[in-house]
């Protein structure tokens, strides 16, 4: 067994969701460079110009990338050989949280109860999904997720005859329906089977997914490669003022399911699309 | 060429913005959000003034993010517009001219700014740290309780819009 002190995990996490919030991955950088060459609408193009702007302003001044600093969704992956020492993990990932929130002028945007609707003040509690995995590692992965796109997501249970077509059909459907409400360009994740639960979480972590990686199942990736260019053939563009640049990518993530099942979710992430993992 | 418009924002301004526009914004503008316009519309109806005068006035659905040290205001860009769309037909109708959010809005709200001779403009979602340098001042003035929600009165310069429904009710959503 190795011993971790908690207070470790608190302090990774209030940094990743500093981190996360000022400066973009990479990845979604490079997306959007490459989206504004390949732009054809003027004012798609301004658009993008604006949020290359916003990034580099953002990482000079420290103001977050948008206001809309999230709710904060932290992925623990524990390795079971770990003995955790100094407290209770889940109230040093919150401590993190609001250590962060609060001394570093993110939003606070957690309301304590859905229909009462009183503000925490300190954007806790955060969503944490705990998985045990083999090894003596915590995995830790913060996203704040924004609710603008969070609000266009939408769950389907259907059924094995509804096939590959209606699951095209309705991560299709779906992302019309969203149109420039999402803050497009956006990251389109995707779940396919588990449970009514987990297709979600599928979903959310797709998101999470590195927008370069493809996927290991040839079958997924060009299903990935092929919705992309049909969604980027709609016209919504950049912001919803039409354009070829609606999504930056989709990404997918599948589970086992029922032989009666064939549930699916598709998590929106705007053009924002933050995360990051440090490993213990 | 970006055009400049200045507040006060009569309509006579704003009469010839065409839907697609690019427009530097510089004045007051106001902002409020979900709890702001729940409450403003709440208090009007119950026969309250409104926490700031309408005439040809300006709102901005923002929630900044908090001013750091040395800052006017933290990330400040704009949220979906669609979610103050039961209010803002009173709001249009009380004598506001500007609307600036992002997203597309509903067939009331489109007739409601033909009707009033307003217009609404979006700015780039999720470009907050880019918008919060074009904020001069900022105000709380109503609803301090409500943090980010309040109702704060902001003095922009040059802020980046782009006319998403004119006044005769053109949407670049709709194409």
């Amino acid at each position: 067994m190795r011993d971790v002190n908690v207070d470790e995990i608190r302090d990774a996490v209030a940094e990743l969701c500093y981190e996360t919030n000022v400066f973009l991955g990479a990845d979604v950088t490079e997306a959007i460079h490459k989206a504004k060459e390949n732009e054809t609408s003027t004012v798609g193009i301004s658009i993008l110009e604006q949020i290359e702007h916003n990034i580099e302003i953002a990482e000079e001044t420290g103001i977050p990338l948008c206001q809309d600093t999230g709710l904060t969704c932290v992925f623990l992956e524990i390795g079971q050989e770990i003995s955790l020492k100094g407290g209770f993990i889940g109230d040093a990932v919150n401590e993190g949280v609001r250590s962060a929130y609060v001394d570093r002028y993110l939003r606070k945007s957690v309301v304590e109860n859905p229909l009462r609707r009183i503000n925490t003040n300190d954007n806790t509690p955060a969503h944490i999904v705990y998985d045990i995995v083999p090894g003596d590692r915590i995995k830790i992965t913060v996203a704040p997720k924004g609710y603008g796109s969070e609000n266009m997501s939408r769950i389907a249970m259907l059924t094995p005859a509804d096939g590959e077509i209606g699951v095209r059909r309705f991560v299709l459907d779906v992302v019309r329906n969203a149109g420039g409400k999402p803050c497009p360009p956006i990251v389109v994740g995707v779940g396919i089977g588990g449970t009514f639960d987990q297709v979600a979480q599928l979903a959310k972590r797709a998101l999470l997914k590195d927008l370069d990686e493809i996927h290991p199942d040839p079958y997924y990736a060009a299903m990935e490669q092929e919705l992309l260019e049909e969604i980027n053939e709609m016209d919504i563009g950049p912001q919803g003022m039409g354009g070829v640049t609606t999504a930056l990518g989709v990404k997918i993530m599948t589970a086992p399911t029922h032989i009666a099942g064939l549930p699916v979710a598709v998590n929106i992430n705007c053009h924002v699309c933050r995360h990051k993992t440090v490993v213990i | 060429m970006n055009r400049k418009i200045s507040g006060p924002f009569t309509k006579e301004k704003l009469a010839d913005l065409k839907a697609g526009d690019a427009v530097l914004l510089s004045g007051i503008v106001y902002t409020a959000r979900d709890a702001a316009h729940r409450r403003m519309t709440e208090e009007a109806n119950a026969g309250q003034p409104f926490p700031f005068d309408l005439t040809d006035a300006a709102i901005y659905y923002v929630g900044p993010s908090p001013a750091a040290p040395g800052q006017v205001i933290g990330s400040a860009g704009p949220t979906s517009s669609y979610r103050m769309d039961p209010y803002t037909p009173q709001i249009l109708d009380g004598g506001v001219s500007v609307l600036i959010g992002k997203g597309p809005r509903g067939p009331e709200v489109i007739d409601a700014i033909k009707r009033n001779g307003a217009v609404y403009f979006a700015a780039v979602g999720g470009a907050g740290a880019l918008i919060s340098q074009c904020i001069k001042s900022s105000e709380v003035i109503a609803y301090e309780e409500y943090g980010t929600e309040a109702v704060r009165k902001l003095e922009i310069e040059d802020m980046p819009v782009i006319v998403a429904i004119d006044s005769a009710g053109n949407s670049v959503y709709e194409r």
